[in-house]
């Protein structure tokens, strides 16, 4: 598309030329500096003035101004120099307002424009998303051909940004790029190729429509995504839909064979005006074809199918051509009802709806005939749908129905809108040849409307009749006689011509009548319209071969009128004429034969829909509705003989990064690896399966139900399929420093959790042991990252044999009956607990961002471990039965960035139900907030529940009390978080590290000096106590002996950096570094003894 | 994609143009303006205007024409939906869409088409996210802007644009918290001239005013949706729950929505709950014609029909009519021959009737085919297909919301020949 908005705008002479159009049609144009409208000169002045002015609301005023006059098309761009200033203005409407400006006028002045160029670039880096994604916005829209490798730059850049809107940004900008330059072809390419390995719905749409312009034929950059684009159609917005729903008719056209039986097509085409059910039954039972659908085929008309429920018309426009081009015959039926609703959208929507309609119903009425009366005419219509309408009807028109269409008809032809009444009336006439039975009856009303009171009417009547005539001209004398004396009223130029050319076509069957109207017709010729006289010759020239006794004069009279006639066609036509049939000595052997020329037996018309030829084009398609191929149409082409190789399809599971944990781990990373294929495996299966939105959907509203986090929950697994996407690719891609900003990995695993705690639910037969050990599956997710803890997994494996007896077993509440034997047995087990998904991406993708302001390497990473320990909120002693414990489950918290998750299990050990568990009177130190979670209607006896909350400690260690009550009783709590846990887990490089380091010496830094045992000193065991401690992250080390984590605190985001550096013997020194130096020695306490501990 | 747009009056003038792409000069229009004198009526301008080097594309709504430039192949119906998307979205912003309340907003029309499309193709739609980008200007907003001197424009990527729930803003908060539910159903008929019913359906939408805070999870069951044969949806609800349970689970966007709309087939009886007695003649041999009709409940339900009003395009033979109402006032345009009849209220007892003579043209022939009634009307409390709504539940937040729903059954293209 835009290279050729280009090479057009070549044509015109480039910018200046359209400047010229510009100023031609607009009528104020202060042109350049010698502006002859002084008072617009003196206008433009107060602008730059304002421009000029330090006062950020003159600048405002003087920019919206300016767009004003952008708007109504008036030229502004002499104000380009003092507009650019302003380019990089920190109030952001005057931002967006000198970009709108820009954009507009930036190819006129190619020089100036450059000077914003840096504005961009530094834009470009900031952590702002919609900052970036608006620079680079720009920035490509600013057409300048020099700065074409800045924009290559960005755009890859921006490609591997880690906002998919930044990304889908840059998709656009690949368009842009190209049609400036279609030089960067092959880069584009691969960044398209890069991009449409992205998972994000936002990005998919953007990235097909950048290939469909770039490389359309690029088809095997599509193999390895196709699965996935099938599967994220659901999700993609709607525009994205269209474009990826077309792009994938085509694909599919290539890559799969025909799912159409053989002969189906010639049946369509040809004659068969009657298929009905029979015919299909008939096709099926054809069908014993060894044809098997490729699954892949399958699944693209599978995925499609509910998005002809979509509100979007062109979405299900898409659909419908999809199924009509790809899908199985019998099951493209489904559409119909579809695009019979849209009919009743706007005008213009309806006019485009009914094209297509007419197309695909003159080759499978069937599909529309149950439709019949939702075509019928209103007299509020615009005439363009009636036509459209009549011709739909024409097409579905049978023997079964043609009386009520004829019945409608009749109707139709008395409306007051002429145009139309005519148009019914050649629609009768195509009924007529269509469907035999009814010829005569046609014929007879068509004669009926001969004595209609409106000449429009009857012209086409004429018309109508003359084509069924000459079908079978034998019968009809009587018709022709009075239609001869028509010839006497009737003043429209068609119908008397066709009057004319019937009689002399048939006339040795009226022979007295035809020699009269010829004398009528000599007497007025000179006052004939040109197409009348024409059929004059004819008959003149006619009657002279059959009937030369009593004509002979008449002709030759005729032919003299005719020789001097002001046309030159007639002249023409006259002197043709003359040679053939007047006998002389002149004429050759032709004349001979005059007879047998003239009145040879002509073939009669066929009545054909105008829309028949329409089908070679592709439905939906603009070039479908004009009719014309238009620029830039890819053609749909013919299913292959043989399909192609379908397992170019396959997607091979995508290679891990290896360092996400610290050196040394080869366990952990074998279990990494696992667990990555298992969700990959997971997602992909549970993706075809359910279309996640729904799906879990409903998952969530059953948890809303039995009183969990509704709406948290909620929003994490509708994130789910985006989330586990990002993740994947990040962890491809972790090398880039930039891209380890999420923490999204957890989430997107407690995800595919939440599907496998269903599975686990579903398997209620299996050996306690197995039991035991499918628990453990479940929360293996969140727990893989700890793995070094694998003996106290074992022992608790036993203690939950022990306890198996008390333990409920519903399978409901499985997952949950894990905390009950916490309660039982308060010591710390570190069990890694399923921790729901609690953050929508979005939360800690900003977050991320925010906090990047002062570094760009600090990023939130996932911790590095969970402990289980759980802390008792409400002895059950003490709350009359209720008992509640607590424990951070590390994620950052979903109420506020702020805040600290903490999450509450409740058991109910009474033999009644609980009711109305909610958190009342709250007792925060100055600063503290509290998120509570959602009251408990009820818990049942033996019954516990997880439910989650959030408080902003504020970096302090001080104690959040409030209450927790019942409908009952009301029992004070309180919950003081310890020091490790008021942190986030930081990842960043060793270089980075320190960095920070060396910025955070002097008081802020605390240290001491630790002494233990050698082999405390292992850098597993290190590693395990200090992140058992504190949720800190780790850093990847060059020294074996030193040891570095970092993290940041959640209330201020304050860096944390903790390092171990071993010393000779049995020494080690532990450091501290961070502006919070109360916290930090706090942490440096905790962990001094712990490090020490054998 | 879509290359530039021009927003043109009635009366052929073009006040606005936003390029997206490289400039197109506005001399392109004339093409569209060409095709605009051959169709005589707006109404009639088709939608696809091919020139030599780019393709208009054009919806038409209040009055203005919306001109979309594309220079490719396109499908037609994005670009066509897109542009009734704007327009919807200028009525969002400003409450109506006109031409003056377009030029007084251009700053802020500029902004949003800005938003709305990148290089042509459609970047933020949704009037959630729109609004969080750009504020719709009221006037408190504009007092507090000159003072504090801060924008419309937002600096954060509204959190709708990443999230999968992008019809939602997220930090929603109300003192009340209310969701209501309009039933909306349109009879579109044609009635024949002996009063049978050729072609008769239902066409029915559910318009939501929700304004609920936090991220509530609504669903809403029906007591009999069988009766919906075909339905499309706002993206937020959840299809495979609809298969599978014909239950609309959603979390709705913030504000006013279009939840559903649905076809209730031309298979099923509809009930037509208005009659038009009729007698109009044109005598050949004098100019006048007498002209009578009386509107009348047919099957109601009981309730009350209100709103009525009868329009009919008479032939152009009609000079001028001389009509008296048993009720309403009614009026007739002897230059558009249009008769408007505002009937009101029908009261069963006293139906109401409008009686006359029409003055035909002298010497012309009669018309020769009798004008067709059209019929508007509401009834309160109804839906005429019988749909009703089971219940409606909250889940994810902990507050009561107010609900409501409302049924009514209007006329939607309801035709009588005569």
């Amino acid at each position: 598309m835009s290279s050729n908005s280009f090479s057009y705008n070549e044509q015109s002479g480039g910018g200046e030329a359209t400047e010229l159009g510009q100023e031609a049609t607009s009528t104020i144009s202060p042109s350049g500096a010698f502006g002859l409208f002084s008072s617009d000169l003196k206008k433009n002045e107060d602008l730059k003035q304002m421009l000029e002015s330090n006062k950020d609301s003159a600048k405002l005023d003087a920019m919206k101004r300016i767009v004003g006059m952008i708007a109504k098309g008036k030229n502004a761009s002499e104000l380009f120099p003092a507009v650019v200033k302003n380019v990089a203005s920190k109030n952001i409407e005057i931002k967006k307002l000198v970009y709108v400006y820009l954009v507009r006028y930036a190819e006129e002045q190619q020089d100036l424009a450059l000077l914003s160029i840096s504005t961009f670039q530094r834009a470009l880096k900031d952590p702002n998303q919609l900052i970036r994604a608006s620079a680079l916005r720009v920035l490509s829209s600013i057409r300048v051909p020099i700065i074409v490798p800045i924009m290559m730059l960005a755009i890859k850049e921006a490609s591997a940004d880690l906002s998919p809107y930044v990304r889908k940004n840059a998709a656009h900008a690949i368009q842009k790029l190209y049609s400036l330059d279609p030089e960067q072809k092959e880069m584009l390419i691969e960044v398209i190729e890069k991009l449409l390995k992205d998972k994000s719905t936002l990005v998919a749409g953007s990235v097909v429509m950048a290939f469909e312009e770039v490389c359309p034929d690029r088809i095997d950059l599509i193999h390895k995504n196709y699965r996935k684009l099938c599967n994220l159609l659901v999700d993609v917005e709607e525009w994205g839909q269209v474009v990826i729903i077309h792009m994938l008719t085509r694909y599919a056209r290539t890559q799969f064979v025909s799912p159409w039986k053989e002969g189906d097509e010639l049946e369509d085409n040809g004659k068969n005006f009657y298929e009905s059910d029979d015919d299909q039954k008939e096709k099926t039972d054809k069908r014993k074809k060894p044809y098997t659908m490729d699954p892949d085929h399958r699944l693209l008309i599978r995925n499609t199918k509910p998005l002809l429920q979509s509100r979007n018309a062109a979405v299900v426009m898409a659909v419908a051509q999809l199924y009509w081009h790809i899908s199985p015959k019998s099951e493209a039926g489904i559409i119909s009802k579809s695009l019979v609703r849209l009919l009743r959208s706007n005008r213009e929507v309806q006019y485009i709806v009914l094209q297509n309609i007419a197309t695909m119903s003159i080759q499978r009425k069937g599909m529309f005939e149950p439709y019949l009366k939702s075509f019928y005419v209103r007299s509020t219509d615009p005439t363009m749908i009636k036509t459209l309408k009549l011709e739909i009807l024409t097409n579905l028109a049978n023997e079964a129905n043609i009386s009520i269409l004829l019945r409608e008809f009749q109707t139709y032809v008395k409306s007051q809108d002429k145009q139309f009444a005519a148009a019914t009336i050649q629609t009768i006439g195509r009924c007529a040849t269509n469907i035999l039975e009814v010829t005569d009856t046609c014929l007879n009303g068509l004669v009926c409307l001969l004595s209609n009171r409106d000449e429009i009417v009857v012209a086409e009547s004429v018309v109508v009749i003359k084509k069924l005539l000459q079908m079978q001209p034998a019968q009809h004398g009587e018709i022709i006689k009075h239609m001869a004396k028509l010839l006497d009223s009737i003043t429209v130029p068609v119908a008397r011509a066709s009057i004319l050319w019937l009689i002399g076509e048939n006339c040795e069957r009226v022979p007295k009548i035809a020699p009269d109207v010829l004398r009528k017709m000599a007497k007025s010729f000179t006052s004939e319209d040109d197409l009348v006289k024409l059929q004059i010759l004819n008959l003149g020239a006619k009657l002279y071969l059959t009937n030369s006794k009593q004509t002979k004069l008449l002709t030759q009279y005729i032919l003299n009128l005719g020789k001097y006639d002001q046309n030159y066609d007639i002249r023409d036509r006259t002197r043709f004429i003359r040679q053939l049939i007047v006998p002389n000595e002149k004429s050759g052997a032709l004349s001979k034969y005059a007879k047998k020329i003239f009145l040879a037996q002509k073939p009669a018309p066929l009545l054909e829909s105008p829309f028949k030829d329409r089908d070679h084009f592709q439905l939906g398609t603009l070039s479908h509705t004009l009719n014309i191929k238009a620029t830039g149409y890819l053609e749909l082409s013919n299913w292959p003989e043989v399909a192609p190789d379908p397992s170019v399809r396959n997607v091979e599971v995508i290679e891990l990064a290896k360092e996400w944990t610290p050196a040394g781990k080869a366990k952990q990373e074998n279990s990494a690896k696992k667990l990555y294929s298992e969700s990959e495996e997971e997602e992909d299966s549970s993706d075809s399966s359910s279309d996640s939105e729904s799906e879990s959907g409903s998952e969530s509203v059953e948890q809303g139900e039995s009183g969990e986090e509704g709406d948290s929950n909620e929003d994490s697994s509708e994130d789910s399929s985006s989330e586990q996407d990002s993740e994947s690719e990040r962890e491809s891609g972790l090398e880039n420093k930039r891209t380890a900003k999420r923490n999204s990995k957890a989430k997107g695993k407690s995800d595919s959790e939440d599907g496998e705690k269903e599975n686990e639910k579903s398997k209620t037969s299996r050996s306690s042991n197995d039991e035991s050990s499918s628990i453990e599956d479940s929360s293996s997710d969140s727990e893989s990252e700890s793995e070094p803890e694998s003996e106290s997994e074992s022992r608790r494996v036993t203690k939950e044999k022990e306890k198996k007896t008390k333990q409920d077993r519903t399978p409901l509440t499985k997952d949950v009956s894990l905390l009950d034997l916490d309660d039982f047995n308060p010591v710390s087990t570190p069990v890694a607990l399923p921790t729901p998904a609690l953050s929508p991406s979005l939360m800690a993708d900003l977050e991320g961002l925010n906090l990047s302001t002062s570094s760009s390497v600090i990023s939130v990473s996932t911790p590095a471990f969970v402990p289980t320990k759980t802390h008792v909120l409400l002895h059950r002693m003490s709350g009359k039965g209720l008992a509640a414990h607590y424990f951070f489950p590390r994620q950052p918290c979903i109420f506020g960035d702020k805040m600290v998750s903490i999450q509450i299990t409740l058991n109910n050990t009474t033999d009644r139900k609980i009711e109305n568990i909610h958190i009342g009177e709250k007792k925060l130190p100055i600063g503290m907030k509290m998120h509570v979670f959602n009251p408990i209607d009820s818990l049942e006896p033996e019954g516990s529940i997880t439910v989650s909350m959030g408080i902003d400690f504020c970096d302090s260690t001080q104690t959040a009390s409030f209450q927790l009550c019942t409908k009952d009783d009301c029992f004070s709590v309180n919950i003081q978080p310890p020091v490790g846990e008021l942190l986030l887990p930081v990842a960043m490089s060793e270089k980075d590290f320190k960095k920070e380091q060396g910025v955070l010496t002097g008081m802020n830094e605390t240290s001491a000096v630790i002494i233990a045992a050698p082999q405390n000193f292992t850098p597993s065991v290190i590693f395990q106590k200090v992140v058992n401690v504190a949720n800190v992250g780790a850093v990847p080390s060059g020294q074996d002996n030193v040891h570095r984590f970092a993290a940041k605190t959640v209330h201020s985001g304050s860096l944390m950096l903790v390092t171990v550096e071993l010393k000779e013997g049995s020494t080690a020194q532990l450091i501290i570094n961070t502006e919070k130096t109360v916290i930090g020695s706090v942490l440096l306490r905790e962990l001094k003894p712990v490090l020490s501990q054998g | 994609m879509i290359h530039s747009l021009f927003l043109i009056n009635s009366s052929g003038d073009i006040f606005l143009e936003k390029h997206w792409k490289s400039v197109v000069s506005r001399s392109v229009c004339d093409y569209f303006f060409e095709a605009q004198e051959r169709a005589t009526e707006a109404e009639n301008v088709p939608p696809v205007i091919p020139t030599p080097h780019h393709y208009l594309l054009s919806v038409y709504r209040h009055k203005i024409f919306f001109v979309a430039v594309i220079q490719t192949e396109v499908p037609p119906l994005f670009v066509i939906e897109f542009l009734h998307r704007v327009v919807d979205t200028f009525q969002d912003y400003f409450g109506v869409c006109s031409e003056p309340v377009i030029k007084d907003n251009v700053v802020v029309v500029y902004e949003v088409l800005e938003e709305m499309l990148d290089n042509g193709f459609p970047l933020a739609t949704e009037s959630n996210i729109l609004k969080e980008l750009i504020k719709p200007p009221t006037i408190l907003r504009t007092v507090v802007n000159t003072i504090t001197g801060s924008t419309n424009v937002g600096d954060q990527l509204p959190t709708g644009q990443l999230s999968v729930v992008p019809w939602r803003r997220t930090g929603v908060k109300y003192t009340n918290n209310e969701a209501y539910f309009d039933v909306i159903e349109e009879i579109d008929a044609i009635i024949d001239k002996s009063g049978s019913t050729i072609t008769a359906e239902i066409q029915g939408v559910i318009d939501a005013c929700v304004k609920l805070t936090g991220m509530p999870d609504l669903t809403l069951s029906f007591m009999n949706p069988r009766l919906l044969d075909d339905v499309s949806f706002h993206p937020c609800v959840r299809f495979k729950r609809w298969e599978s349970e014909r239950i609309l689970s959603f979390i709705p966007p913030d504000g006013n929505f279009r939840l559903l709309s649905y076809h209730v087939s031309a298979q099923n009886l509809v009930a037509i709950p208005v009659y038009v007695k009729h007698n109009i003649s044109f005598r050949d041999s004098s100019s006048h014609g007498r002209f009578e009709i009386t509107v009348g409940p047919k099957q109601t339900m009981g309730k009350t029909i209100e709103g009525v009003t009868v329009t009919s395009q008479m032939p152009k033979g009609v000079l001028n009519m001389s009509l008296t109402p048993s009720q309403g006032t009614h009026t007739f345009d002897p230059v558009t021959k249009m008769l408007s009849w505002d009937v009101g209220k029908i009261n069963p007892q006293k139906l109401p009737s409008l009686k006359g003579t029409m003055s035909l043209q002298a010497g012309a022939s009669k018309p020769d085919e009798n004008p067709t009634i059209n019929l508007q009307f509401k009834i309160q409390q109804l839906a005429i297909s019988g749909l009703k709504v089971n219940r409606l539940d909250m889940y994810g937040e902990k507050y009561k919301p107010f609900k409501g729903i409302k049924y009514m059954t209007k006329a939607g293209k309801f035709q009588v020949r005569t």
